[in-house]
């Protein structure tokens, strides 16, 4: 218990620092895209940009408007970061190092992600500002969009079909998918590795892609589907462009984060960046092996195995970033319900068939 | 004028004046100001849109944030003195603003012009249609793709081409924005020494840019689907409301006031007008980024064949009070990047005007707004707003 608490805090603090130098690379990247040089005054080749950008929002006024929902309005930047960090709780960086080794983790990493709609929507209702509650609605549609039809169709339908078929196989009640009810639209995707392994703990499905076996080359084809609706979906999810509708500052002004100010509008934007890079993470523990890579097995090694493919995964989310234009939000819907659910649930059933037929088939 | 109707699809039109006490929709009907202050109306335009839901039931903009009484600034002013002042109308294309208002007075004065100032004139008016395009096509991917985002990205590629010919421009007249490059009688300012060099390659180095905003933009689905079928214009709703310009050019109308009244020097170089039939969104885009290919081809194409001579058609201007044109009136419209800018003037006799109308394209071109966003949602208000390519300092005045 300890232990893990320790391990937490230390992971989280890390992970806090990392993102702020995240933002500076993205700066940097989006600069060299532009044809421009990024931040370069503050510090050496402005590293220390993150430092003065954390420091002047500290110091801004913090302004409360007279009209907003006190409580709501303050709690949620606050839950914005807090929603964001909780995924970290399960991640396995490395070999045994894990905060919590839940057996239930895909389930509660999924869990995690559908509460991000739950600050958004605080913001947009305790703003009292008419951009702001335009967001917090569009938030709530696309997270509807890519979360319940997938949850009740994939988990109660083909789960139930499979799991009927390897009783035994899986180490959670099916009595428990009440729960599920709560999981965001990254269910489906999340499903494969979890069909491919068996488990829906990250550990043992990190473990089942051993030796180079990651799922989205092998098998060949539904795994690499599955991620790539997986990324899709973590964009959506972290409200990132092309589907950063709720705040679509030319739109909505700043959407959800209209009326904030100094470290209140901090937050949001960290807790966007901590998503997304978790999301990252949390595509190569499900799809690409995890902290799998040549070398022996010493934790350090793994670590930095670990940490070069989640900022790899992390570079090609930036890239599309400052390459594409926003969608509109009912091209999302459209993108969602009718080509990411059916062809997200095709990639279970046929990951599901594969596994089937791994385990022996009709024989 | 020839104006050659190609396919008028009249859809069901949305109805500007609609009650909205009479409208029945699924919920409560919020109003929502957007703008004056707003990242993406432009400066300052104010819409005042009746939103059910996300899809607005009813638009009104509201125009006259940005009047600084620019017409009656120009009866103050003799004639001389008010190139600067239009100038700062429609801030991203000075060229042609002095252009219509001070060929006004040279009608009006009836003085011929230099056939070396006509094609200075000329190719200073599509450089500076390259250049308002390239703006336009940087902050209309900003309203699509947001600041932090694709968006910016394209805006930084625009925009890095448009310094290129503002730096010919800073060369020519020693300004990089407001040039006063325009005055009665010619220009004011000779080629310089190895500017048409300059000028060749400026347009080549734009040229081969041209693809690569097509392959991130029109060839992005993302984009396409934004644009393609959104906020369409029908050629009869258009020339009813008096949209001119690449906003026309787009439903089909094939009407350049470069051919059909040739002013400096468009009779003696073939203008090839950019036409597309949808009148939506994407074929605004697509007419835009042909002009500027047209545009660049006609400079390089004049700069080779710029004849000797002298850039002043009458005595030099060395006081304000130097124009007195006699009494009368005179109107010149001529193309601008936006559109048919018209500049009309009455004289009395004095140094000073005694009336000054301009005629700006873009105030027609808002005019559609109330017909257009109804039925739409707000991504798309943006979108169809930045597509018109509308300058309030233009609207307003």
């Amino acid at each position: 218990m300890l232990h893990a608490l320790i391990l937490g805090i230390v992971i989280a603090s890390a992970l806090l620092g990392v993102t702020s130098y995240y933002i500076w690379f993205e700066r940097k990247f989006a600069g060299r895209m532009q044809s421009r040089v990024g931040p370069e005054h503050v510090g050496w080749k402005g590293l220390l940009q993150p430092i003065a950008d954390a420091f002047k929002l500290l110091i801004k006024e913090d302004i409360t408007p007279r009209t907003a929902d006190r409580v709501l309005f303050n709690l949620a930047p606050l839950l914005a970061v807090f929603v964001a960090l909780l995924t970290l709780a399960v991640l396995p960086l490395a070999s045994g190092l894990v905060i919590a080794d839940l057996d239930v983790g895909v389930l509660f990493v999924l869990a995690a992600g559908a509460m991000t709609v739950v600050p958004t929507w605080m913001a947009g209702w305790g703003s009292n500002n008419k951009y702001a509650l335009l967001g917090g609605m569009r938030a709530i549609a696309q997270s509807v969009a890519y979360g319940v039809p997938l949850v009740l169709a994939a988990l109660e339908g083909i789960a139930i079909a499979f799991f009927a078929l390897r009783p035994g196989s899986f180490p959670y009640q099916l009595q428990d998918h009440v729960f599920i009810l709560l999981t965001a639209g990254v269910v489906v995707m999340a499903l494969v590795p979890v069909i491919l392994s068996g488990s829906m703990n990250l550990s043992k499905i990190v473990a089942a892609q051993a030796g180079g076996h990651w799922f989205a080359f092998w098998p060949p084809g539904p795994g690499l589907a599955g991620g790539l609706i997986f990324v899709l979906a973590t964009l959506a999810e972290g409200n990132r462009i092309p589907f950063d509708i709720p705040e679509a500052e030319s739109e909505l002004v700043s959407g959800i984060s209209t009326e904030y100010t100094g470290m209140k509008f901090g937050m949001f934007y960290l807790g966007e960046y901590v998503h997304s890079l978790i999301g990252s993470a949390l595509f190569v523990t499900l799809f690409l092996g995890g902290y799998d890579g040549p070398g022996p097995n010493v934790m350090a090694l793994q670590l930095c195995w670990f940490l070069l493919k989640t900022a790899l995964v992390s570079v090609v989310l930036l890239w599309a970033r400052w390459t594409y234009v926003r969608v509109r939000s009912d091209q999302l819907m459209t993108l969602c319900w009718k080509y990411l659910l059916p062809s997200g649930l095709a990639v279970v059933v046929v990951s599901a068939l594969w596994a089937w037929w791994r385990e022996g088939g009709l024989s | 004028m020839s104006a050659l109707v190609q396919t008028p699809v009249i859809g069901v039109r949305a109805d500007p004046y609609l009650d909205i006490e009479t409208y029945e929709g699924q919920g409560d009907v919020m109003v929502l100001n957007m703008g004056p202050q707003h990242p993406s109306t432009h400066g300052v335009l104010r819409l005042k849109l009746w939103l059910d839901g996300e899809v607005v039931v009813k638009a009104v903009p509201y125009l006259g944030y940005l009047h600084r009484g620019v017409e009656k600034l120009l009866e103050k002013l003799t004639y001389v003195q008010s190139t600067p002042i239009v100038d700062k109308n429609d801030y991203v294309s000075s060229m042609t603003n002095e252009l219509a208002l001070v060929m006004a007075f040279e009608k009006l004065e009836g003085c011929e012009i230099p056939r070396r100032a006509r094609y200075i004139r000329t190719i200073c008016a599509e450089m500076q249609r390259v250049a308002s395009h390239l703006l336009w096509l940087g902050t209309f991917s900003l309203d699509m793709g947001g600041a932090l985002g694709g968006g910016t990205t394209a805006f930084m590629y625009c925009l890095r081409e448009r310094e290129l010919i503002l730096d010919l421009f800073e060369e020519l007249s020693g300004a990089r924005f407001h040039y006063h490059m325009m005055q009665v009688g010619g220009v004011r300012h000779d080629l310089p020494q190895g500017w048409d060099a300059r000028l060749k390659s400026v347009a080549a180095a734009i040229g081969a840019r041209i693809p690569e905003y097509e392959s991130m933009l029109s060839e992005n689905p993302i984009f396409r689907a934004r644009t393609r079928g959104v906020g369409r214009i029908d050629a009869l709703l258009a020339q009813e409301l008096g949209i001119s310009g690449p906003n026309l050019r787009a439903c089909g109308v094939d009407f350049d006031l470069r051919k059909a009244q040739p002013y400096a020097a468009y009779d003696e170089i073939e203008v090839r007008t950019a036409l597309a039939y949808e009148g939506d969104v994407y074929a605004r885009y697509q007419v835009r980024l042909a002009e500027m290919r047209e545009s660049l081809r006609i400079a390089t194409a004049l700069i080779d064949g710029v004849p000797a001579g002298p850039i002043m058609g009458r005595k030099p201007i060395e006081t304000v009070n130097a124009v007195k044109p006699p009494a009368g009136e005179a109107y010149v419209a001529i193309d601008s990047p936006r559109g048919e800018l018209g500049g009309w003037v009455v004289s009395d006799g004095s140094t000073k005007p005694y009336r000054c109308k301009l005629r700006p394209p873009s105030y027609h071109a808002l005019s559609a707004l109330p017909y257009l966003l109804p039925g739409t949602t707000i991504p798309d208000v943006v979108v169809i707003l930045g597509s018109l390519d509308p300058i309030m300092g233009e609207a307003d005045r």
